[in-house]
């Protein structure tokens, strides 16, 4: 047993560490730091990219035949530990981590040559038109329609929580095509463009001030038959096949060290006249130090179980719910860190781009907006309660 | 970056499950724990004759050569079955303290023997007014004409009833006064002067408190040449740490297991435990913490012989969440036990009593977290 990489993932790293600090410009590296929902804004999070995609690092994950670098499980937990350490733009994980591995998995070879390049290239930008406002947690319960017409289909219905659906120029969706025995036969997986007549979309603020999900409308929109992914009727196959993507790469320990490292930072500081004096907070970020320890062992466990070819298991739901979790304890952390100044609300976004004074100093000016957008943490991509009956089910049998 | 087992670490921990699964079973906990012993020196004999005594005393002194990782599989097993002999004490501390800190002399006397079996040691060093600092000892040891003299009070002495000899730390007293240096002595358990009270310990097995009263001692009692014998008394208890928490990690794999077979077959209003969601989500949450520890102790094992700071921040962040996983994890199984869990006819009881032990043994989590933090960051005491 050994927790250090050898040489060969060494220079790895060194080359990786390398590549980021020569393309990764301060102005990015502020605008990451200074959002404060999931995904950096498609200017920012594009600009990287197309960065690694020049590198040939678009999409980590992919078979190497559709532009996959053919990474280890080692090299992609060291590409991500060090994307995080740096601060890298949050990229929009809707097409290279969403999408994309279900068009190369069940997509047709025109559908795989249209869109898999424009994926890697940040030339599509990719939505999610998932859950409905009648359908949380019971997501195939959906009842957005799509009725055949000829070549066609024509939608009708509502998609709800679609992040960055006011930026994206594509959807994938799951609706419904039949009704079947069981709510989860009869829907299909189709990619809609966002152009087409008949869909609007509604902003949705979060609590923490910032756009970041929306409502879309469909009303008689149009979408090729040709559009649909995979067969009709197989959708709830294939969007589970993506859950699995969506509730994480398992490697998310970096990113949250980083985030804890902020909020240390802050306690440190006598900007909040050090608040690691009090033993009540020191004790506190230890505590979440520590929970983050053990996340990202039982993340380098998965990844030697996955160089060797051993299945993980059901393991990613606790990995999902502990990174939540854990997440959430480091925001909560930063509102009693910061003190005082957690009482100023700076409503102007984006916050790298404010034009006048703000209202604290700049390092504590995402705390609070992330405290109250981060509990949306432990809701999307499967809610903690949902992840709790997979993991009783999948690991305990019952 | 690899954290699989290896071929021999495979077999390890399948010898160790087998033992304990074939030879460790509840009569035979039930036998020890009445015995003024605390344990069986026929299991003893066979943890010498499969090795396990010599795992991690180095190659040259008779032992294996082996490091914290075996220590903690073996631990893991030990855990399952509530093992009460003395592992930790005489080969964990014991052999640990003797291979830092011994003179070759020393070494080349002591380490057979504890490999063989013919020896057992135990670490007398808390103190009552301590509490869990391992810098504060007030038991003193001076020099004199033939060797050394200690006198003071030492608590919570592991299986200190059964050693041969006891390792004493004492404060070092030269012709000025307090040298400000911690020694180590030899100290035999039947010396004049040495009173030990043993006491049954919660969990299983059995521990002591000294008290030492003018202690004469020979010159060579003292471990090495005198040099200040904290930092090797914080990595032993360090490796211990990571030692028992693999050992709790064990304990909370069976409470998991026997609690979960519970609830499938424990029927409540038409349906088992087990169908209702409150009960199923507790069990999720028991199986994360028994996940989150299992990588704590792992996590721990590996860094022992890593600079000072980083073992000892990974040996306390691992002290600390095992020790709150396991309190939980003890809890819950009981709770979803019911009224039986509460009584000495389950096993449950004995599980969740040497948790309990577990957490407390070194310092709970508090001040585990604490130690943590002071280590992490710059803290200005309040």
């Amino acid at each position: 047993m050994d927790l250090s990489f050898n040489a060969e993932e060494r220079a790895f790293q060194d080359e990786v560490r390398g590549f980021i600090a020569k393309n990764l410009t301060e102005e990015m590296k502020r605008a990451t730091a200074l959002t404060p929902s999931v995904f950096s804004d498609p200017d920012i999070g594009m600009a990287w990219q197309r960065v690694l995609h020049s590198r040939g690092w678009g999409a980590p994950g992919w078979p190497v035949e559709y532009g996959g670098p053919d990474w280890t499980p080692a090299q992609r937990w060291i590409f991500e530990t060090e994307s995080a350490r740096a601060g890298v733009p949050n990229v929009n994980v809707m097409g290279v981590k969403m999408v994309g591995p279900v068009i190369i998995g069940f997509g047709s070879p025109e559908q795989k040559n249209f869109y898999l390049p424009r994926i890697l290239s940040g030339e599509d930008y990719w939505c999610q038109g998932y859950s409905e406002p009648g359908s949380g947690s019971d997501l195939s319960s959906l009842k957005t329609r799509a009725v055949r017409d000829g070549d066609d289909y024509i939608i009708n219905g509502t998609k709800i929580w679609t992040t960055h659906a006011h930026h994206a120029n594509r959807m994938f969706a799951l609706v419904r095509t039949s009704d079947g025995p069981r709510q989860q036969d009869g829907i299909s997986f189709i990619l809609i463009d966002m152009k087409t007549p008949g869909i609007t979309t509604r902003p949705i603020l979060t609590i923490g001030g910032d756009h970041e999900v929306n409502q879309v409308f469909f009303d008689d929109v149009r979408v090729p038959v040709a559009n649909r992914v995979g067969e009709e009727g197989k959708g709830w196959t294939y969007g589970k096949y993506l859950l699995e993507f969506e509730r994480g790469s398992g490697i998310a320990s970096a990113k949250l060290r980083e985030g804890l490292k902020a909020i240390a930072d802050l306690a440190e500081s006598d900007l909040t006249g050090r608040a690691i004096d009090s033993p009540d907070i020191a004790t506190r970020i230890s505590e979440v130090e520590v929970d983050i320890d053990a996340l990202e062992m039982t993340e380098l466990r998965v990844l030697s179980a996955l160089q060797t070819g051993q299945n993980p298991g059901a393991v990613s739901s606790i990995l999902k719910l502990r990174n939540s979790e854990i997440r959430q304890a480091v925001t909560r952390l930063g509102v009693d860190v910061i003190g005082h100044d957690a009482l100023a609300v700076e409503p102007m976004r984006p916050l790298y781009r404010l034009n006048h004074e703000p209202p604290t100093p700049e390092d504590m000016l995402t705390v609070v907006p992330e405290y109250l957008n981060g509990r949306a943490y432990t809701i999307f991509g499967g809610t903690s309660e949902i992840q709790r009956d997979i993991i009783a089910k999948m690991m305990l049998g019952i | 970056m690899d954290l699989n087992l290896n071929d021999e670490q495979r077999l390890l921990r399948e010898s160790a499950e087998r033992f304990v699964a074939e030879s460790y079973d509840a009569d035979h906990r039930r036998k020890t724990a009445n015995d003024p012993l605390g344990f069986s020196p026929a299991v003893w004999k066979q943890f010498a004759e499969l090795g396990w005594l010599a795992l991690p005393i180095p190659e040259e002194f008779g032992g294996l050569g082996g490091g914290a990782v075996e220590i903690g599989i073996l631990m893991e097993a030990f855990g399952r079955g509530l093992v009460s002999e003395p592992y930790v004490a005489t080969v964990v501390l014991g052999a640990g303290l003797i291979d830092r800190c011994g003179s070759a002399a020393q070494k080349q006397a002591i380490l057979p023997e504890i490999s063989g079996g013919s020896l057992k040691l135990a670490f007398a060093h808390s103190e009552r007014a301590a509490r869990f600092d391992l810098a504060k000892v007030a038991t003193a040891a001076s020099k004199t004409a033939q060797g050394w003299r200690l006198s003071g009070s030492k608590i919570a002495v592991l299986d200190g009833h059964a050693a041969d000899e006891i390792i004493v730390s004492a404060h070092i007293h030269d012709h000025k006064g307090p040298s400000g240096r911690i020694g180590l002595f030899l100290v035999t358990a039947t010396a004049p002067g040495v009173a030990v009270s043993d006491y049954e310990r919660l969990g299983g097995g059995r521990a002591c408190n000294i008290e030492l009263s003018d202690v004469h001692l020979p010159e060579d009692a003292l471990l090495g040449d005198g040099h200040d014998a904290l930092p090797a008394i914080e990595w032993a208890v360090d490796r211990a740490m990571a030692a028992l928490g693999a050992e709790a990690v064990g304990i909370m794999q069976v409470l998991l297991d026997t609690t979960l077979e519970y609830t499938k077959i424990r029927k409540q209003f038409g349906r088992p435990l087990s169908a209702n969601q409150v009960i199923r989500h507790r069990l999720a949450d028991m199986a994360m913490q028994v996940d989150e520890s299992r990588s704590m102790a792992l996590r721990a094992a590996l860094k022992v012989d890593s600079p000072p700071v980083e073992r000892a921040r990974a040996a306390s962040g691992a002290k600390a969440k095992i020790g709150k996983c396991a309190r939980f994890v003890g809890e819950q199984s009981i709770q979803l036990h019911g009224g039986m869990g509460v009584t000495e006819e389950l096993e449950v009881g004995a599980y969740f009593k040497r948790l309990v032990a577990f957490d407390t043994l070194f310092g709970g989590s508090a001040h585990h977290y604490g130690r943590h933090a002071r280590l992490g960051r710059t803290i200005v005491p309040a």
